[in-house]
């Protein structure tokens, strides 16, 4: 008899990431163990979640290579239709409702379906909070977070990778910024890039945007607002076709860029790095 | 005889100024766009009420010491990119604010 897995005991799975849970129901006790090692870090046990979704299983995960669907955020169509958000990609369809904080779920049997519904809900919800999920790396150190954007090749896994042991990596790949008061604030996620790893469940508050850029030596450069801006959009995640929240999320970049330093780390792929990174 | 153009703003838009900059995406397709100075005070001045002539005349030259001319083929030419990805709407009459 199994009686570790927390998951057995009800039906329910929370993730929380960024100090919100969502609930994940499923009969599958072997779908609900997958998640459960998918996120772990991340598993909230007996929390009351914020959102909730009822997940069904079709058998055709045979279809769905992970090699074709990790990444493939670029593919996801993401509409607001009748009230509800209508989420679909080749290995999922979902429809959620917001305002009645549930949803459902139709999925083949693969953790990456999951991991972008999840991804898309929380840029979702964070478009209305003035936050975002963005492609960079972020760790925290000296109580203090700091994010590396940069698009596939710019660094992220190396400077993750060259990270010192006082350092919290809180992911390679996707950091989730938050506003909180008249700050920001980075939090860990369990969304992993070449590392494969999840991230710490931590938040510090943020202290510096950088802007990767591989060179001859270490530097860190003053960068024009406008272009910071510029930059930024170009590596926030964002899927919805929905011209209320693409101006939200416009309002969102200008405000983070008036409020958080942002520099380009023009930097050689080794240790020194984190000599600038205080 | 001449048309009078008149420009306003769509409401499709999000806008803002950043280090003197202004920033604009459209929220219909995402598109991006960063205004120069004198295009800022064009985009400013479209108010849907005022004719592109009089802010060539009454705003850009004396503020950026351009021959009028030159400055209303710049603003034309302005005007034209913008309103073909929906950013300002143009018209020879002027535009109401709920027609934006």
């Amino acid at each position: 008899m199994n009686s570790t897995s927390q998951l057995a005991v009800g039906d329910a799975v929370a993730i929380g990431i960024g100090g919100m849970a969502i609930a994940l129901h499923t009969q599958d006790l072997a779908f609900r163990r997958l998640l459960e090692d998918r996120y772990a870090g991340f598993i909230e046990a007996g929390s009351h979640p914020e959102f909730e979704f009822d997940v069904d299983l079709f058998e055709a995960s045979d279809q769905f290579e992970p090699s074709q669907t990790k990444h493939a955020d670029d593919d996801v169509q993401v509409s607001l239709q009748g009230g509800q958000w209508v989420l679909r990609r080749g290995d999922f369809y979902a429809r959620w409702d917001a305002r009645a904080g549930r949803g459902r779920i139709r999925q083949s049997r693969n953790p990456y379906a999951v991991d972008s519904v999840l991804r898309i809900v929380h840029t979702l919800i964070l478009a209305r909070q003035g936050g975002f999920l963005v492609h960079a790396a972020s760790a925290i150190r000296g109580g203090r977070a700091f994010l590396f954007a940069g698009v596939s090749g710019a660094g992220k896994t190396t400077i993750s990778r060259l990270a010192p042991p006082d350092a919290a990596l809180l992911t390679d790949e996707i950091s989730y910024v938050r506003r909180a008061g008249n700050a920001y604030e980075a939090w860990g996620t369990p969304f992993a890039g070449e590392l494969a790893k999840v991230g710490e469940n931590q938040a510090a508050p943020l202290n510096t945007l950088f802007l990767l850029e591989k060179g001859p030596e270490n530097r860190i450069e003053e960068i024009a607002e406008a272009d910071a801006v510029r930059l930024l959009l170009r590596n926030i995640l964002f899927f919805a076709d929905d011209p209320e929240l693409v101006s939200l999320v416009f309002r969102s970049a200008c405000e983070f860029v008036e409020k958080v330093p942002v520099r380009r780390l023009i930097f050689v792929p080794d240790k020194s790095v984190w000599e600038m990174i205080r | 005889m001449i048309a009078e153009k008149y420009i306003a703003r769509s409401s499709a838009i999000a806008a803002r100024l950043i280090g003197g900059e202004m920033m604009i995406m459209s929220a219909v397709d995402s598109t991006f766009f960063t205004l120069n100075e004198v295009a800022t005070v064009i985009w400013q001045a479209a108010d849907g009420r005022t004719p592109l002539a009089d802010i060539v005349v009454n705003r850009i030259c004396p503020e950026f010491e351009i021959d009028a001319e030159q400055a209303g083929r710049d603003a034309e030419q302005f005007v034209s990119e913008l309103s073909q990805h929906g950013i300002l709407l143009v018209s020879e009459t002027p535009i109401m604010p709920e027609a934006r």
